[in-house]
């Protein structure tokens, strides 16, 4: 039985072997054994992106090839300098036209000498923590944008790369005590900032900048209220793309990190325009002003001119001999 | 000069990682980082594709481009090189890259990268050539001995080719021409604006 099954074997064996012989010379050179197999080109225009899959530990490394770099490498040196550079310098050349043609908004009644609290402790404190990271923030974002072609030729390699680096830390750290900031910010002022009516009014009348209008607002007027949601909304966005670039690969690819990039310079270079016409207004812009973060106290008289009803409801609510004269100086926490 | 460039003929790549291992080997490319790894497509599919991708050291690479401190160069074989000592671990080049060629080894807080690991074609970094300074920080410059990147010498079945542009794609279009197809170079249009026909 096994010589009979040996011997059927062998004969099928040899009978292949001559089929191969004769039929596969001819074909073999042309035969393409990875036809069916995906090509460059046809993956690259259905995907804009090749993937696949790798053997070692680091999945993400399982993408091959994404070329839409280029368009955020496009975005990156040409876009967001075109963007941040008109928002940036048209911003300090409109301030700097406003304030030789205009100049500082003055007190028309001049001091009373009466002063009333416009900001506690807790609010100056919140505002300046975020104010002081802001400038931090600005200045080495502003960097990693601006800062090769601007700073690099001036200072050289090393130094840049040694300012760049502590810039970036303080970047990457700074940022959590911002993003508290901001939130502080949302939630202590929120009251004060919805939008009415009086808005509308205070819009219409240029907000009193120009000429010698006062129109009536209340603890914030329109303009504040709009800084104060560039903040809240402006300082959110940047904070989430932000972390979504400070943490790698934590739910976002590098299309997501391309994304985030975008959001973050894009809000950041208008956040910091803003930010310019934010501290004009409230140090050379407006006589009396700075007090109010400063100090925390208003001169009577200039709460008068720029929030005359918010100054109605603290006399309501302390009562008309409340103010009584005192010394500016004497404000005390 | 010549014009330095990596080739990999997808029709012959078996994902053995021969090239993995030589370049991790080679430069002692710390835990957690790869400058080259075989990507499968479709794998286990019929139609299954593997291909070894490392830096491709683009003409006008968008890494030099987009890096804020310019810590890039290329050197007089077109080779894309980077200053450790410069780079400030942005992960800007990452975001540019369409190869996904910058590593970074994770160090201190959150997220925060160290500095930029990637291919150097064997050719090392601004250091002096082969000193010591030189292989800490970006292994061993074989470029400067004479030789070829070693991934490609390693390779098993010689998919992956490294050398001048015009030689290797010598070799692979004359390949093509015996065997009768080919798959095209891998990268070549997105890294070098051209393609072999095939």
């Amino acid at each position: 039985m096994t010589s009979f099954g040996r011997s059927i074997r062998l004969a099928l064996g040899a009978w292949a072997l001559l089929l191969l012989m004769t039929v596969v010379p001819a074909s073999a050179q042309q035969v393409n054994p990875t036809a069916s197999a995906v090509k460059e080109q046809q993956l690259l225009q259905e995907l804009n992106r090749i993937q696949g899959r790798v053997s070692i530990p680091d999945q993400r490394s399982g993408v091959l090839e994404q070329p839409q770099g280029r368009e955020w490498r496009e975005f990156r040196n040409v876009t967001l300098r075109w963007i941040g550079g008109i928002a940036i310098l048209g911003m300090i050349a409109g301030i700097v036209i406003f304030y030789l043609t205009v100049g500082m908004v003055r007190l028309e009644a001049g001091r009373s000498g009466r002063t009333i609290v416009r900001f506690n402790g807790f609010e100056r404190f919140v505002h300046w923590m975020t104010a002081s990271c802001f400038i931090v923030l600005a200045i080495s974002g502003l960097n990693i944008t601006f800062g090769r072609p601007l700073l690099l030729p001036l200072i050289g390699f090393e130094a840049f790369s040694e300012w760049s680096q502590w810039a970036k830390y303080a970047h990457n750290y700074l940022s959590f005590p911002f993003t508290i900031g901001v939130v502080l910010i949302f939630l202590m002022w929120i009251g004060g900032n919805i939008p009415s009516k009086v808005d509308i009014e205070w819009a219409k009348r240029g907000g009193g900048l120009i000429g010698h209008d006062h129109p009536p607002a209340y603890r914030f007027n329109g303009g504040q209220k709009m800084i104060y949601w560039i903040v809240v909304i402006g300082g959110g966005l940047v904070a989430a793309s932000g972390y979504a670039l400070m943490f790698p690969f934590y739910g976002t690819g590098i299309e997501g990190m391309q994304m985030a990039q975008i959001v973050h310079s894009i809000v950041a270079v208008l956040f910091v325009a803003a930010m310019i016409a934010h501290i004009y207004i409230g140090t050379i812009g407006m006589e009396g002003a700075f007090e109010a973060m400063g100090s925390g106290e208003v001169d009577v008289n200039w709460a008068r001119e720029h929030h005359s009803l918010w100054l109605d409801e603290q006399k309501a609510r302390t009562g008309p001999n409340d103010g009584q004269p005192q010394p500016a100086t004497a404000a005390a926490e | 000069m010549a014009r330095m460039k990596f080739l990999c003929d997808a029709d012959r790549c078996i994902e053995c990682n021969a090239c993995v291992t030589a370049c991790k080997n080679e430069h002692e490319v710390p835990w957690g980082i790869n400058r080259r790894r075989v990507v499968t497509i479709n794998d286990g599919k019929p139609g299954e594709r593997s291909i070894s991708m490392a830096c491709m050291h683009c003409t006008d690479a968008p890494c030099a481009a987009v890096c804020p401190v310019n810590c890039f160069y290329t050197t007089a074989d077109a080779v894309v090189l980077h200053s450790k000592d410069l780079c400030i671990g942005c992960g800007y080049c990452f975001y540019a890259c369409p190869f996904g060629a910058p590593q970074y080894p994770k160090v201190g807080n959150f997220g925060s990268r160290g500095k930029m690991d990637k291919c150097t074609y064997c050719a090392g970094g601004p250091e002096a050539d082969g000193s010591k300074e030189e292989y800490e920080k970006y292994g061993a410059n074989r470029l400067a001995e004479g030789k070829l990147p070693l991934c490609a010498e390693m390779c098993s079945t010689k998919s992956l080719l490294a050398g001048d542009g015009e030689i290797i794609a010598q070799i692979y279009k004359e390949r093509v021409m015996k065997r009768g197809y080919g798959s095209g170079a891998w990268g070549w249009k997105t890294a070098y604006r051209e393609t072999i026909e095939s």
